[in-house]
């Protein structure tokens, strides 16, 4: 009970921040390149490492980790982009999108967790 | 408002990615990380089907869609846990579950999406046709 709490408030504050500054990408950049997408989850992904690697009380990673950084990025957006990027024929940016997510999100979770260590 | 919604919306997403995580560790029993995968799976289908069909009704107010879009499959779906899972495998020495990880979410990811974006937009057509 307690640990649903935790991930339900997470998750309604993760998700309003992603919808947030999706808004604000929205406002300020008008090329077709997902970049809202992208930063929340290359953000998530090392605060989420950060988050693990710190070792906090497993209440608070429900509440940070699965709740709050679980809802902040997702991964069915960027796929539906991507497929979007492929419908337009759009193939360097559609490439591109899909080499940085991976690389550079797994590469930010190694980086947050071994701060997180410290 | 719509902010609002959102949370609320997201806050079902979590629960249910959540939860979903705790049935399938009690079957799963190996080390890939299957309440994720399953997630973003299912999540990337449904994201495209009701995109391309259901919020193209007229009947859809766009404050619901975006509910239910950004908010719930949005947060139902994950990026980060699959980074830091992807991380944990590595540093394990799991190497080839990594690389299944990885791949397995790239292209089952990007057929699911493309599947629920196909069909969705098949379905939309044939209720256009049968709407006029």
């Amino acid at each position: 009970m307690v640990q649903g709490m935790m991930v339900a408030i997470g998750g309604f504050f993760g998700a309003i921040s992603r919808f947030g500054i999706s808004r604000l990408f929205k406002k300020y950049d008008h090329t077709d390149f997902p970049y809202a997408t992208l930063f929340v989850n290359l953000v998530g992904s090392f605060l989420l490492g950060y988050v693990i690697g710190s070792d906090i009380a497993e209440t608070g990673i429900l509440l940070l980790g699965t709740g709050f950084l679980g809802s902040y990025t997702t991964f069915s957006t960027f796929k539906l982009e991507t497929i979007q990027l492929h419908a337009d024929n759009k193939w360097k940016p559609l490439i591109t999108y899909l080499l940085i997510s991976y690389t550079i999100g797994i590469l930010f979770a190694f980086v947050g967790m071994a701060l997180g260590r410290v | 408002m719509i902010y609002l919604l959102v949370g609320a919306a997201g806050m079902v997403g979590a629960l249910l990615r959540y939860y979903l995580g705790i049935f399938a560790g009690g079957w799963w029993d190996y080390t890939f990380p299957m309440g994720t995968f399953l997630a973003n799976m299912i999540g990337s289908f449904a994201l495209g089907y009701v995109t391309m069909y259901i919020f193209q009704m007229k009947k859809v107010p766009s404050m619901a869609a975006t509910a239910i879009g950004t908010g719930m499959i949005g947060s139902f779906t994950t990026f980060s846990t699959f980074s830091v899972e992807t991380v944990n495998l590595l540093t394990h020495s799991h190497l080839v579950l990594a690389l299944i990880y990885i791949l397995g979410s790239m292209f089952g990811g990007l057929f699911m999406s493309w599947a629920g974006f196909t069909i969705g937009k098949q379905q939309f057509n044939l209720y256009k046709r049968k709407g006029v």
